[in-house]
């Protein structure tokens, strides 16, 4: 318990360095925000009056405080590109980018554990040896082209969905969903492999420990040994890697909406970019950021709780 | 006990033999791929920028090797072009990681104290950042580009060796050598760059093979999303991202570039493999 406060109290200040870092590093940009809002051919006193009207006048941390209270508020500022608040941008982007995150990081699960295990047991065998091989490949796939092929195969050449056809949530949930995992496939496949890897590594690792030794000479069956006493050993260091993935398929997403045309984050985010849109790429950063250390408080926690030795430290 | 010792010692003969096969992969497809480069970009026939309104998207044959794109430019030569940028940008990104890497690793191992607590805590953060992430920080504050994306990329990798390096230079401060050392009066500077440091490189070199496929990636990347290496530069994830125009009438043109990406970081992951196993 004692722990816990402890993890959220750093978890706090973890976002509040972060949402500094956001507000200062958008202070150094070139350029009068005031300025960009109005016409080129504003005379100054218009734009000091825009300046006074926007609070740009005040002191630096008055202005930070002012922009996170607001910012918790939900009043994230207004878009120059789409004059719209950026809130109201966000709002139907960000189902698509969590729920893409979401089915990556489930087929993450139903692919690495199954194939992990798997390998693990064949590790000395032929086709283990292969399968290492053919996992190494699959890692070496940058998730943008793994999205290509299965455009190209499983779009075009068998037809099994119409590749840039978006089914919107509001319309279609199933259709949504549906659509989604083939982008959800590209981004995990190449980090399923990372975990694979990860998980054959820990299981050897493990294995040649005195403990293991011991189990075997009380008699022990080789699969009891193994399901038993490695794998439970072996799990604990997966689960970082796992609870890293969670921040990583937040990043895949980023490049894959973009090859699959979906109006998610991402895209708005690259896009943003393009426009020198600042508020809405402050709003994203903060976003995704503030995502990823949740996740990773998460994590650490669940570590926690699934490895008591850790505890006893 | 004799007979295990060299049972143990066997094993470790054939384990040293398998990783050393790893490792020569990796060094024939890096050299292989390596090699291509370097003779495209001195003896290709095309230039990487002519066009050929008539010779639009052909498929690969003996004279266009890897067919033409929809300007009917020869994609092989664009293909060696682009991989030529994009090692460039890698090694320029790892050579700045590494270099100030080395030098804060080596700082905060050797020192420790209040610095190395407030430089790791840092790291920790920035960690678990996905890198490509923060590369979209860089970018949209000082726009896009080739020399942005190697800024950008080689400090956001200055903390995976700064890691790996503290790590190495923490283990071995305590060691008797070190000691000895300076109980003769060594400074320590000289002990920093010739006792440790040598003993670090087995951790370092992998640790680069690393980097450089995540500096492949992330530029690769970024240049599918279009704010990496602009227009007049061919560079792979560039042509990946036009190539997907036309994936179904023309594929090899999606097809070549994205296999060369996939060799290039097979190749530098089987040295890794092969050097971190050793």
């Amino acid at each position: 318990m004692k722990y816990l406060g402890k993890k959220i109290v750093t978890l706090l200040f973890t976002l509040l360095f972060i949402s500094m870092a956001a507000f200062l590093v958008f202070q150094i940009i070139p350029g009068d925000p005031a300025a960009m809002m109005l016409d080129m051919d504003a005379t100054d006193a218009q734009i000091e009056a825009m300046r006074e009207q926007l609070g740009l006048n005040r002191p630096l941390f008055v202005r930070y405080i002012s922009w996170i209270m607001d910012f918790c508020r939900g009043n994230l500022g207004i878009s120059y590109h789409y004059q719209i608040p950026v809130a109201e941008l966000l709002k139907d982007k960000l189902p698509v980018t969590f729920a893409l995150a979401g089915i990556t990081f489930l087929l993450i699960l139903f692919l690495s554990i199954p194939f992990g295990l798997f390998q693990v047991r064949f590790a000395k065998k032929r086709i283990g040896i292969v399968m290492h091989i053919v996992n190494q490949v699959f890692m070496a796939i940058p998730s943008f082209f793994l999205g290509v092929l299965i455009i190209l195969v499983f779009g075009l050449i068998l037809k099994w969905f119409t590749p840039g056809r978006y089914v919107s949530y509001t319309e279609n949930k199933i259709g949504f969903f549906l659509y989604l995992i083939a982008p959800a496939m590209a981004i995990a496949v190449p980090k399923s492999a990372m975990v694979v890897k990860f998980l054959r590594n820990s299981v050897l690792e493990q294995g040649q420990n005195d403990y293991v030794r011991t189990a075997y000479s009380k008699g022990n069956t080789e699969q009891k040994v193994f399901y038993r006493h490695i794998l439970k050993n072996a799990l604990i260091p997966v689960a970082t890697i796992l609870g890293m993935m969670a921040a990583e398929t937040m990043a895949g997403s980023i490049v894959v909406e973009q090859v699959f045309n979906l109006p998610g984050l991402g895209r708005l985010l690259v896009s943003s970019i393009g426009s020198r849109d600042y508020p809405v790429v402050q709003a994203i950063l903060v976003y995704i950021a503030s995502v990823v250390v949740i996740m990773n408080g998460v994590v650490d926690v669940l570590y926690r709780y699934l490895d008591p030795r850790i505890r006893v430290e | 006990m004799e007979i295990s010792q060299i049972r143990t010692a066997k094993i470790r003969k054939k384990k040293e033999n398998k990783r050393n096969i790893t490792l020569m992969i990796g060094l024939i497809l890096v050299a292989f791929l390596l090699f291509m480069m370097v003779m495209g970009l001195l003896f290709s026939p095309y230039d990487v920028a002519q066009m050929n309104k008539k010779e639009k998207f052909m498929a690969p044959c003996l004279t266009h090797l890897m067919g033409t794109d929809n300007f009917g430019r020869d994609i092989f030569t664009r293909v060696q072009q682009g991989m030529g940028m994009t090692v460039l940008i890698a090694i320029s990104v790892t050579g700045i990681g590494a270099f100030f890497g080395t030098i804060l690793g080596a700082i905060t191992g050797y020192y420790g104290g209040w610095l190395d607590e407030i430089l790791m805590r840092l790291n920790d953060m920035l960690a678990a950042f996905p890198s490509i992430l923060l590369a979209l920080v860089f970018i949209s504050i000082l726009g896009s580009g080739k020399y942005i994306i190697i800024l950008a990329l080689g400090i956001i990798f200055i903390p995976s060796y700064a890691r790996i390096v503290r790590g190495e230079f923490l283990r071995l401060r305590e060691s008797d050598y070190i000691k000895s050392a300076k109980l003769m009066g060594v400074s320590d500077f000289r002990i920093m760059l010739v006792h440790i440091l040598p003993n670090g490189i087995p951790a370092l070199l992998s640790a680069l093979t690393v980097g450089f496929n995540n500096a492949v990636l992330a530029e690769a990347g970024m240049s599918y999303l279009g704010i990496g290496v602009q227009p007049p530069d061919a560079s792979l994830g560039q042509m990946l991202s036009e190539a997907q125009g036309y994936l179904f009438s023309a594929p090899w043109y999606a097809l070549c570039p994205g296999v060369i990406i996939i060799l290039l970081i097979l190749g530098f992951s089987f040295i890794s493999e092969g050097i971190a196993g050793r």
